[in-house]
Formats: C-alpha cells, structure tokens, sequence
C-alpha cells in the first residue's frame, strides 16, 4: 500500500487507470487491474474502504449488531488494502476533464492534479429524496444516515424510533437496530401487492438466495416484535424545534427520530457533470449513463461500474468492477480482446445473478407520485435555498420547462449540495406541473467544483500550474 | 395552438428579448416571445450581474452614452418589475472600483478614464483615482496587492436571474405570450409581414425582433439582416452566503444579495465549447484572493462556463432590415447592464417601427 | 439524539461539541458527535434560519454544516474525529474575518 501524502513531491502525478470510489466495485476493479499490472489510483471521500455498504468494515465488523452483513465485505476489503496501488481515502475529486484525463483532488485543505490513462467512475448509490411536510426538522434524517452513524460509530437514536417509507434497506436497517437495542416502529408505504408483482416480474427464482434473505429480515424483524404499519399514505412529519410525530392518513406515531427512506438512485453528479450520456430508466425512476457490458461510457476514457451506473446491491457492484477493470486493461495492452471477453464471462454470469430480483424489487417498491411530487405546496423541496414545491409549481407554470431554469427562477439547486438532492424532486414537480415526462424536462447540469473548496485551495492549483503569485 | 397573429415576436427569451418584448408589451403591443428550451446556452444564465458603465464604450462614445443612459433609467426598471412581482431584484447603484494590481495598471486606468470623460463630452464622465488607502477605506478587506483604483458613481449590480425572473413574469402578468420550447420549422417573410412554422403551429406578427443571441448569426440572413456574432466564453465562480461584507462591486468581483460572493470573469475565445477549464478557475481564484485576501477562505460552490454573444467589435448591434422592414436584431453581451435601455428606450423604437438615428453607428453594416 | 454503546464501540476519542468535552467511539465523524452531544440542531440555515440536524451523513445534502477547528461550513459527516476537535454550530451565513 502505497501511503505517499497527497502534497508530497514524490507521490505520483499519472496512473493508467484512476478509479474514484473505494466500494465494492471500486475495490473490485483495482483488484482486477492489478492482475495485470496496471498502475492504479483509488481516491475515495471516506477514511476507509469498503463503500456505504461496508462502510467502516474493519471498525463495525464485530459489532453483533453489523457483523453479519458486514462479513462479506472484510475479505473484499482485505484484499484491497494488500494492493500495491496509490489508495487515497479522505481525499475529493472537485474536478474532472475526460479529454485530458486531469483529475484535480483536495485533502485537508491541500490541493493536487494528477492523469490517468483511463478512468472508472464507482461513485454509488444515494438515497432517493422523501419530500414530506416536515422533512426538515431536526431529528428527520434518511434511513441510510442512521445506518451510517451505526456502521461509524456504532451509535442508535435513543427514544422513540419510527421507520417509514419502503425498500429492502428498511428491513435491513430494522433488524440491525434491533440487534443494536433499538425496537423501531415501521410505517410501510409500499403500495404493489408482493405476491402479484414477484408473479409478474419474475427472478424469483433465479434470484431466489437474496429473495430468502429479504423474507428472513421481514420474518426476523415481525418475529422480535417489531410493529408494523402498511400501506400508510400522505406522510408528514410533525414538531415544532424538533420532530415529534409521524403523521398519516388514519394515523400519527409520536417518535424522537424519524428514519425516511424510499429507495435508492445513482450518483450521476459526476458523470453528468463530466457530460456522459445519460438516460432515463423508467424501471427505476432515476437516470444513468449509457454504457455496454464493460461499463465503458460514451466518452472514450471514461467508465462507471457499481451502483452509480444501476442500482444493483453490491454483488453485482463486484462484477462490474472486475468486468471494467478487465476492460481497462485490455485498453491499455495488457490484454486481448479474446482474452478480456474469456475473462469475463465469470463476472458477467455473477452479474446477471446479482441483477436477477431487480425488476421485482423496483416493481414492488416503486414510490408514489406524492413522494415523487409532493402536493402540498409548502413542501421543502430543495433544503439548501428552502424552495418549496408550491413555488416550483408557479416556476413551472410561468415558463420553466427544465430544472436549470426553474434553478434560474428561484435558486433551487444553488445551494452546497448543488441540486444532488432536490434534482429528481424538482425535474418530477415540472413534468407533473407542465404534463410532460420526467425524461423530456431533463436534469440540472452539474458543474465543477463537485464538492466546495476554498478560493485558495483552487488558487493553489493556479500557482502549481506555473502561475505568477 | 395554430395560425396565431401578433403584433411582435421576439426570437429569444434572454434577458435581450425578454427586456425587449416587456417594452413591447408596455407599449400596447400583442407580443408573443418565443424560447428555447432547458438546455439552451443562454448566455443571461450565466451573467455576472453588474450593471456597469466605466469599461463601457472606449473609442466608440455612442456606446458609453447608451450604457450610461441604461444606468440611468434602471432604478426606475427594477420599481416597475417589482411593483408588478413583487420580487426585488437586489439593484444596488453604490457606484463600482475597478482594482489595479501594479502602477502600471493604475497609469493606464487613469489614461483610459480620461478618455472616457473626454468622449463623453457635455454629457460628463465623473470619475476618480483612487490610491490604495482610499480604496481600502471605501472597500475594507483589500489585499496588499492592491495599489488602487478607478471609482465611478454609475456602476452597480443587481441579480440577473431574479431580472430574467421577473422580465418573464411581468410580461405574462401583462398578457405577453411567453412560448417556451419553441422549435423553428420553417421561415416565411414579406415586409411588416413574418410568418414562422414551428412545433407549436404558426406565428405571424408585423414585427420580428431578432434577440436569440448567438442564435441570431444563423437566423438573420432569412430577414434580410446580419448578425456576425462569436461565442466568447467566460467562466464564473460563486462562494457560499457569507454576511454583508462587500459594499461595492468592483469589474470581477461582487457580493450578491444573498451574500454569495461571485468571482469572474474570463474571457475565452473556444467556439461553442461551455466546458470548464480548471487553470483558467484557479486563475480567477487567485486574482480574487490577491485582491481580497480574506476571500481565499472562501467555500466556492458553484461555478460556471457561459457564452459571451460577441460582435466583432464587442459593441452591440441594432439594426431595423432594409429588405424586409419590420424586421430587427439585437446583439450584446451586457443583457444586464443595457436591460433598461432595451425594455424602455429600444422597445418603443421598435413599437413606433424606426430606431432613432443615434443607434445608427449600432448597425451591423460597420462590419 | 443518539446514544454510544460502548461494550461495542469504546469512546476513546475526546472531542469538544460546543465547547464541551465529550468522548465519542474512534470513526465517529463530527456529525456523529454532535449526534451523540444531543444538540437540538447543527446549523441554521443561511436563507431563513431554520434549525437543522444532518439528514444524509454521507455527504449529500449539506445539512450537517458545522464549524470544525474554527473552518466554517464544513460538512460534518465527512470529518472523522480526532483527538482534541473543536467542533461548534453554523450559525447561518458564513462570518468573515476581513
């Protein structure tokens, strides 16, 4: 493992392959790149390997309350701290230009710019937004937040916990806190019938390990005697400083933590920002970037693999870390075409299995319009400049036929977190408004810096190049 | 929607045709704007919001007279748009620096404001160097680097997407038909006579007011005009909300209504190519942070390429067509700064169907 | 609010959450200990002043901006703790210091 700070003189500035994400497909694809000897780079914004899913692995693997899930990472996570790479964790990438293959980072207030011959893009998954009156008061957080402040610091939200929305996270994360100490309620919003939709979508049974695994979740969560609530509709959370309760149609749970959580999307703010082709999978309700088999994008030197391509879990993360990985090093010689499409039949075949229950999961937890769009027009929907959807409405109504307008409008994705959160709100609430698709009014255009940095942290980038100062 | 009649259509919803087809409205006038869609380059998106007048017209003093008359006239723009929607545009008319970084710029800033005031005549051009205490003194916060200034009384900002907001919003508050997504078909002219096919149906209007920026190079030779215009591309940084703490804007540097502090601009000559580029970012954050040191500690949050629309004289270009009367173009890169000279002196020229005689140097026949 | 449970993950990193010691598990990040602190909101937000706690911790929403070692608007959940962290309240807009 090659340490070399990111400032010091002697780090290297070009590597053949840079992957940015050190998750399950990032870990996978260094793995696979390394078989064949390329040099690598793996920048990755946490402190450790191993993802959201296998977040802190090495600290939360023996936690009674992780353990189990978090098993299968460790190997994975073994492995890739035994590589001879250049592994950057804590480390940003805050720009990106294909053309050139420049990468510009920035550690603890220290910036640099390095080239790769070829670049893959394992950026993950994030949590679909939950707009609902009161989404905004202290003690609303995602359901994967809790899951991350137990996987870090192995910490629980103490009193009153309720669970609400839908997705196989929610009885993943309910038994964990249960094994944790925590007896949470569950509001479930799923809508679709179980038995219908896995009949009309299928992969039951070749999908049928994680489908025994998901049914033991639900089994085990309803067996330690957890509540629960289904088919709850018109959310809201109430409280005054803080939340208080969880509000629903034909109902209201008190709570001191409400955990939301409607699904997953792809992290597409790099990929779109960097201009890949992108399209609108409807299954899913989320854009993508186009890419083949190998993960290789519409730009020549750019790849995306994991959950930042398809929301898949982390198997099929793995196999398409190793299928671009394999990719990579055909591209860059190491490799020949026959010897990459014999290579990868294994990975492929895993990365079907993996993707086998897919449809049937997105079927039976696909969120409803009011979560999509929220109707009530003083909802929050973009958090950092409180733009609410009444007023993305009238945006909409007056002329905004986009998200960069209804941004130019009223401020909407101009705050910190550049519209990575209110986006898919806010393309929802135009299409409804202006009766169009989803996928005709677009998304906002990402831009560089993806994550702030100071003013003299990118001056400094001025001064390396040869600047006068 | 098919076959509709208007007075006058508006080819662009930019800040120049909004601005225009506002006047437009105000006059009397059926007004039908016609736009692109999400994606369009749409320079006004990107504008950095000064309403400036001392770089304005060096050599040419029609153009420094037009500016400053638009300077003039925009406090009295900002109180229409916002009694109409209710919306403040954050004008700020506190007059604006120009910083110059060694004495060498100080002497040729001083040259060029002499000039200024020279060409500017009766009209008068105040104007006043300043050394490097007395431009820390009116702007707290300057970095050693500075050695000082040019201040003029004129310079000011404002927000330019709470003006194409607002543009947008008073002129279909005013009964103008705004048509977003519009996509040209086909062009039919004749004098004081146009007729557009288009996804949405026909659009036929007496007048035609060509204001779609670049776009204009393309479309002006089906009305008989000429628009040689080039996409310059400026980049553009945006810190996040800090408290009050710039009281005037200087040419590249400006604290927004909100407190983001915004840091501009380049000026780069790549043809249609809106991608960023990192040394000419970190350029301009090192100039911002040798002015203002304390703004080094920034977070920048944003940042954005646009696309200047440039004249190959980096003047505007007004022009009625000689073949095809009824027609005109409107050309600049300053949306902003000329908005209230477009919605309030342009467009009742346009209404009346001639451009007065001292827009005359404006016309694209120059080149 | 949060609790630790320290038979699994020792508090062994000492950090101060508005000026008050406070020990909190090694890979907490500083939005965790404000978590574990209690406090009733991390930020206010710069437009209205609303009261925020963090809602993604894992660097996407920008709710969890805090003051760390005297940096304004630092997103907490992606600091780890360490020793001796002085980690305190945005309140609203950015203060500067000209």
């Amino acid at each position: 493992m090659n340490l070399v700070p990111v400032s010091s003189p002697q780090a290297p500035r070009k590597f053949d392959l840079a992957i940015v994400g050190a998750g399950p497909a990032g870990m996978a694809a260094a793995l696979t790149a390394r078989e064949f000897g390329l040099s690598v780079l793996v920048v990755d914004e946490n402190p450790a390997p191993g993802g959201q899913v296998f977040r802190a692995g090495e600290l939360a693997g023996a936690d009674p309350a992780l353990a189990r899930d978090m098993a299968p990472g460790l190997e994975l996570i073994a492995r890739f701290r035994a590589l001879d790479i250049s592994y950057r964790p804590g480390t940003t990438l805050w720009m990106l230009e294909p053309d050139t293959g420049a990468l510009s980072l920035a550690r603890q207030g220290e910036t640099m710019d390095v080239t790769a011959e070829r670049i893959l893009l394992a950026t993950g998954a994030q949590e679909r937004p939950v707009p609902m009156p009161g989404w905004t008061l202290p003690g609303v957080m995602s359901a994967g937040a809790a899951q991350i402040a137990l996987k870090t610091a192995g910490i629980v939200p103490s009193g009153k916990v309720v669970l609400a929305g839908q997705g196989p996270l929610m009885w993943l994360l309910a038994n964990q806190l249960i094994r944790a100490g925590v007896m949470p309620v569950l509001v479930e919003t799923r809508t679709q019938p179980i038995l219908r939709t896995a009949l009309e979508q299928g992969g039951i049974f070749s999908g049928f390990e994680q489908l025994a695994k998901g049914i033991g979740l639900i089994l085990r969560a309803r067996q330690a005697g957890m509540r629960v609530i289904s088919g709850a509709r018109h959310l809201r959370a109430e409280g005054s400083a803080r939340v208080q309760a969880l509000r629903f149609e034909g109902g209201v749970e008190p709570c001191d933590t409400l955990l939301l959580h409607e699904g997953v999307i792809p992290s597409t703010h790099i990929s779109m920002a960097i201009g890949l082709e992108h399209g609108w999978d409807a299954r899913q309700l989320c854009w993508r970037p186009k890419l083949d088999v190998f993960g290789a994008s519409s730009h020549a030197r750019i790849a995306v693999a994991g959950d930042g391509a398809v929301i898949g879990g982390w198997q099929a993360a793995v196999a398409a870390g190793q299928l671009a990985g394999l990719d990579a090093a055909m591209r860059l010689g190491r490799l020949s075409l026959d010897d990459r499409d014999f290579r990868a039949e294994a990975s492929a075949d895993a990365l079907l299995q993996a993707r086998a229950l897919r449809p049937f999961l997105d079927a039976l937890y696909a969120p409803s319009q009011e979560i999509l769009a929220p109707p009530e027009e003083s909802t929050i929907i973009c958090r950092c400049e409180e733009v609410t959807a009444g007023s993305l409405r009238w945006a909409a109504a007056i002329g905004a036929t986009g998200p960069n307008q209804a941004k130019a409008y009223l401020r909407c994705g101009m705050g910190p977190c550049q519209g990575r959160l209110c986006g898919p709100t806010v393309a929802a609430i135009i299409a409804e408004t202006r009766a169009m698709s989803v996928e005709e009014v677009g998304h906002f255009r990402p831009r560089a810096p993806y994550k702030p940095i100071t003013v003299q942290e990118l001056a400094g980038a001025h001064q390396r190049a040869g600047g006068v100062s | 929607m098919t076959g509709r009649r208007f007075d006058a259509m508006v080819i662009g919803g930019g800040l120049v045709g909004s601005a225009i087809a506002w006047g437009l409205r105000r006059e009397g006038l059926s007004v039908a704007l016609l736009d692109e869609g999400d994606a369009a380059y749409r320079a006004s998106r990107g504008n950095f919001g000064l309403v400036w007048v001392q770089s304005k017209g060096l050599g040419a003093p029609w153009y420094q007279r037009w500016t400053r008359q638009s300077a003039e006239s925009w406090a009295e723009l900002a109180n229409d748009l916002a009694k109409q929607t209710g919306q403040s545009l954050g004008l700020a008319q506190t007059g604006g620096m120009h910083l110059c970084l060694s004495d060498q710029e100080m002497k040729d800033r001083q040259a060029r404001m002499e000039q200024m005031k020279r060409e500017a005549g009766n009209y008068g051009f105040d104007y006043r160097m300043l050394d490097a205490r007395e431009a820390r003194e009116m702007l707290p916060g300057l970095g050693p680097a500075v050695v000082g200034a040019s201040f003029t009384p004129y310079d000011g900002h404002v927000s330019p997407l709470a003006l194409l907001r607002s543009l947008h919003h008073s002129f279909t508050a005013l009964g103008g038909v705004y048509l977003p997504n519009v996509k040209i078909t086909g062009i039919a002219t004749a004098p004081r006579n146009f007729l557009l096919n288009t996804n949405l149906g026909t659009i036929q209007a007496e007048r035609a007011v060509l204001a779609a920026g670049l776009g204009n190079a393309a479309l002006a030779q089906h009305f008989g005009l000429k628009a040689p215009v080039r996409p310059q591309r400026g980049q553009v940084l945006v810190t996040e909300r800090a408290r009050a703490a710039l009281p005037m804007p200087t040419t590249t540097i400006r604290q927004t209504g909100e407190g983001s502090i915004m840091l501009g601009d380049s000026a780069e000559e790549v043809g249609f190519d809106t991608r960023q580029s990192q040394p000419v970012m970190a350029e301009i954050a090192h100039r911002a942070a040798l002015s203002f040191p304390w703004i080094g500690k920034l977070n920048v949050v944003r940042a954005w390429s646009a696309l200047r629309v440039m004249s190959p004289d980096g003047l505007p270009i007004y022009d009625q067509s000689e073949t095809l009367p009824g027609a005109f173009t409107a050309n600049c890169h300053s949306g902003v700064t000329l908005a209230a000279a477009h919605g309030k002196l342009l467009a009742p020229m346009i209404a009346r169907g001639a451009l007065d005689p001292f827009l005359a140097p404006f016309s694209a026949g120059r080149f | 609010m949060f609790r630790t449970r320290p038979d699994h993950r020792p508090e062994t990193v000492q950090v101060f959450v508005e000026g008050r010691s406070l020990m909190v598990p090694e890979g907490s990040s500083a939005a965790a200990a404000i978590l574990i602190a209690g406090l009733p909101a991390m930020r206010e937000t710069p437009v209205t002043g609303s009261p925020r706690l963090a809602w993604c911790m894992m660097g996407i929403c920008f709710d969890c901006l805090a003051e760390i070692d005297g940096v304004a608007n630092r997103q907490a959940c992606m600091v780890p703790v360490a020793a001796g962290m002085r980690i305190a309240r945005q309140h609203g807009a950015r203060e500067v210091r000209r």
